[in-house]
């Protein structure tokens, strides 16, 4: 006897779109851009996702979420679909999720910076320091502490920081 | 050969050598010059390794026997490999990690440029996504192919050692056989001559930055497309693989 899904599909989107980023828990799934669509097909419960970076070890964290969260609400029947097109990318961040993340010590990727320029473009230059606000700030590392991330330092205040990368 | 074939076949060749460049990037853990060059370098590593469980995963729905990402990176032997022979290039000192990297991640960047244009939709997307990471890894390498080659009499004089030593397993990057030529007519595959002839473009301009000469074209292993590796893959597949073959099906 199968138990038919008591919610509607913007609800289970709701439920979803709270669960946090696992690595920087200020922004969420839905804000992060990973969560892309909602669906119920034959009492089925189709959550489709999408890959920050290919490697990402947090994607395997975001779908035991997604069970779990879909379990603490009586739904067990679900498939979680990992979809690669379109590509993620950091421009799909909004405003607000910007802003949280400057608020959390994390520089937020500057829009429009993406893909631009292959070789010795040198990172995108004037990111400001969450810290001070300073745009004095070099490019230590094109890569930091997680795949999505690039290093920083502060030429005013001398923080190193965390730059969030444009793909 | 079907087209579902050669596309199985054209998914290893992709997936593995990910894989096996993914994983000579691992063994940099802990192991840096720097603590910047461990972060990046195995950053890479990651890249590289979820690039390979795409299209591994990829092949095993192509080939429908049930085969999941993890039969075939740990459950295959060297005679089933269709990595480039130049990922499977130990990582000497990090001069030459850094030159195999240039050449391969340039490789990899034209190679997924025009392959985001393929008319199979998975290659297409891995193609857009993995561009993305790749370019990242091109920029970073042929930074350090500058600040080494134009560096010191020394670091100049290893990496030119570096080029030279690595410039025979290029060729293998570019050979094609029937999978290829089947692949191209479906307008699924590209032709390798014209993504060599981009790569050609990158590394002319990086080593005339890096005021290193480019090694003479003289003998070219070949090995890739009939699954042939150097001696250097057994030993690789060996630490790889040890695990899940003494333990089989261990969980964690």
């Amino acid at each position: 006897m199968v138990t038919p899904i008591e919610y509607s599909k913007e609800q289970i989107w709701e439920f979803l779109s709270e669960i946090p980023d696992p690595e920087i828990p200020v922004i969420t799934i839905e804000e992060l851009g990973v969560l892309r669509n909602v669906d119920i097909i034959d009492n089925r419960v189709i959550v489709t996702i999408t890959p920050t970076y290919t490697g990402c070890p947090a994607m395997k964290m975001f779908e035991d979420d997604i069970i779990k969260t879909l379990h603490q609400k009586g739904i067990k029947n679900i498939e979680i679909n990992m979809v690669f097109s379109p590509a993620w990318t950091t421009d799909w961040m909004s405003e607000e999720a910007r802003e949280k993340l400057r608020k959390f010590g994390i520089s937020p990727p500057i829009k429009g910076t993406a893909d631009k320029g292959v070789l010795f473009a040198n990172g995108p230059k004037n990111v400001p320091c969450p810290n001070c606000g300073s745009t004095n700030t070099n490019l230590k590392s094109q890569f930091g502490s997680t795949a999505c991330k690039a290093l920083y330092t502060c030429n005013d205040c001398l923080e190193p920081f965390d730059y969030f990368k444009c793909i | 050969m079907t087209k579902e074939e050669a596309l199985f076949n054209y998914c290893l060749r992709l997936g593995d050598s990910s894989l096996i460049l993914g994983q000579r990037m691992s063994e940099w853990c802990s192991n840096g010059p720097i603590i910047e060059e461990d972060i990046a370098l195995t950053n890479i590593a990651l890249d590289l390794i979820g690039q390979a469980r795409t299209m591994l995963t990829y092949a095993g729905q192509l080939e429908g026997k049930g085969r999941t990402e993890d039969d075939f990176a740990y459950k295959r032997n060297e005679r089933e490999f269709y990595n480039t022979l130049l990922s499977e290039r130990p990582n000497g000192h990090f001069g030459d990690t850094t030159i195999r990297n240039f050449l391969h991640s340039a490789y990899y960047y034209h190679l997924f440029k025009v392959l985001s244009n393929s008319k199979d939709e998975m290659i297409a997307a891995h193609s857009v996504k993995s561009l993305k990471e790749v370019t990242y890894h091109l920029r970073h390498s042929a930074e350090w192919v500058v600040r080494l080659g134009d560096g010191t009499e020394e670091s100049h004089q290893k990496v030119q050692k570096s080029f030279n030593d690595l410039w025979e397993y290029t060729g293998d990057l570019f050979e094609m056989n029937k999978v290829d030529e089947l692949l191209i007519k479906e307008g699924i595959a590209v032709d390798l001559n014209d993504v060599k002839k981009e790569w050609l473009k990158t590394i002319n301009e990086v080593l005339d930055r890096a005021t290193l000469s480019k090694p003479e074209d003289a003998y070219m292993h070949s090995g890739r497309l009939n699954a042939i590796h150097s001696e250097y893959l057994g030993h690789l597949l060996a630490e790889m693989q040890f695990l899940p073959r003494a333990y089989p099906d261990a969980k964690w």
